[in-house]
């Protein structure tokens, strides 16, 4: 779908969250100078293109205990790809989940998958679960816990 | 640092994180299936939010879907230049999550502009101003997933 300026200036306008008050689209529009039903209409049209992925709670994993970030990476077959993309995301604790370049020698790595966890055993048992459900697919696999956060910022349009 | 939360914080956070309905009153009907009024259903995810908990409420846009361009980008750097490499990279606007790995390639960070040509540049500039090769790894293909955190 084409976004014209009316919805960028909705995605600018709520791009950090809703108004948290009674009548979050109201106080939308009135920032944004449409009649509240346009607003309406033009969000679940978003929706309904993928513009808008959900709407909703955004929890913060860190805070909810989740400090185990791993970044788990698989190298399969080009042709498998998508059979195994489709395992990965089945098992249901995958938040993201891409194919990627290999950057050869350095990286044989074409499939990534995130998953978070409490701790690290938990950790380790998730990605020995995606191993299992990939099965004959997957020619190496390995995960890269996170050791620090350097940065940590939405992506923003302006 | 896990805020305590009691069992009405944890069904806003495990049902509400998608779905939050689109009409007059979204936070009455949604405080409706869980047994509370529209005013605490909001002092309750305004709290969250205060906590950190919820790092945001609302719609999660899906960036590529605005004609913009974003890479995934790795970097072997010495550890005895790791903060000086960090603070390059997170110099730029473009650089919107940047994360140290336990790997020889040690940090991880996602380019996002509105151009290729833009995440180009900030990738040519990383490597002029480190001396240090990138590794470029745009998506090319995304599986979707449906996640729901449990709180």
């Amino acid at each position: 779908m084409t976004l014209d300026e009316v919805d960028r200036r909705i995605i600018v306008a709520t791009q950090d969250g809703l108004p948290l008050v009674a009548r979050p689209y109201h106080a939308v529009a009135e920032e944004v100078g449409v009649p509240p039903v346009e607003v309406m209409e033009r969000m679940e049209r978003m929706l309904d293109a993928g513009v808008i992925r959900r709407i909703g709670a955004v929890p913060n994993h860190y805070a909810l205990g989740y400090r185990f970030n791993g970044m788990t990476v698989w190298d399969v077959a080009d042709e498998d790809v998508a059979e195994a993309g489709e395992r990965l995301t089945a098992a249901g604790f995958v938040s993201h989940c891409y194919q990627r370049p290999r950057m050869p020698p350095a990286w044989p790595y074409n499939l990534f998958a995130m998953i978070h966890a409490r701790d690290e055993v938990t950790a380790g048992s998730l990605v020995v679960d995606l191993a299992r459900r990939l099965n004959g697919l997957s020619r190496s696999h390995m995960v890269l816990f996170s050791t620090r956060i350097l940065k940590k910022t939405g992506l923003r349009l302006s | 640092m896990t805020t305590a939360l009691d069992p009405i914080d944890r069904a806003i956070v495990n049902t509400l994180q998608g779905g939050f309905p689109v009409c007059e009153r979204p936070f009455a009907e949604a405080a409706h299936g869980l047994g509370i009024g529209e005013a605490e259903m909001i002092a309750r995810i305004r709290r969250l939010r205060e906590d950190g908990v919820l790092s945001r409420f609302g719609p999660m846009y899906n960036a590529d879907r605005f004609g913009g361009h974003n890479t995934l980008v790795a970097m072997a750097v010495p550890a005895e230049r790791f903060d000086e490499v960090a603070a390059v990279v997170n110099a730029f606007p473009e650089v919107a999550h940047n994360y140290a790995r336990a790997h020889s390639l040690n940090m991880w960070f996602v380019v996002a502009a509105d151009s290729r040509a833009t995440v180009d540049r900030v990738l040519t500039e990383v490597q002029e101003r480190t001396g240090l090769p990138v590794y470029d790894m745009p998506k090319e293909r995304e599986f979707h997933v449906g996640l729901r955190i449990e709180a």
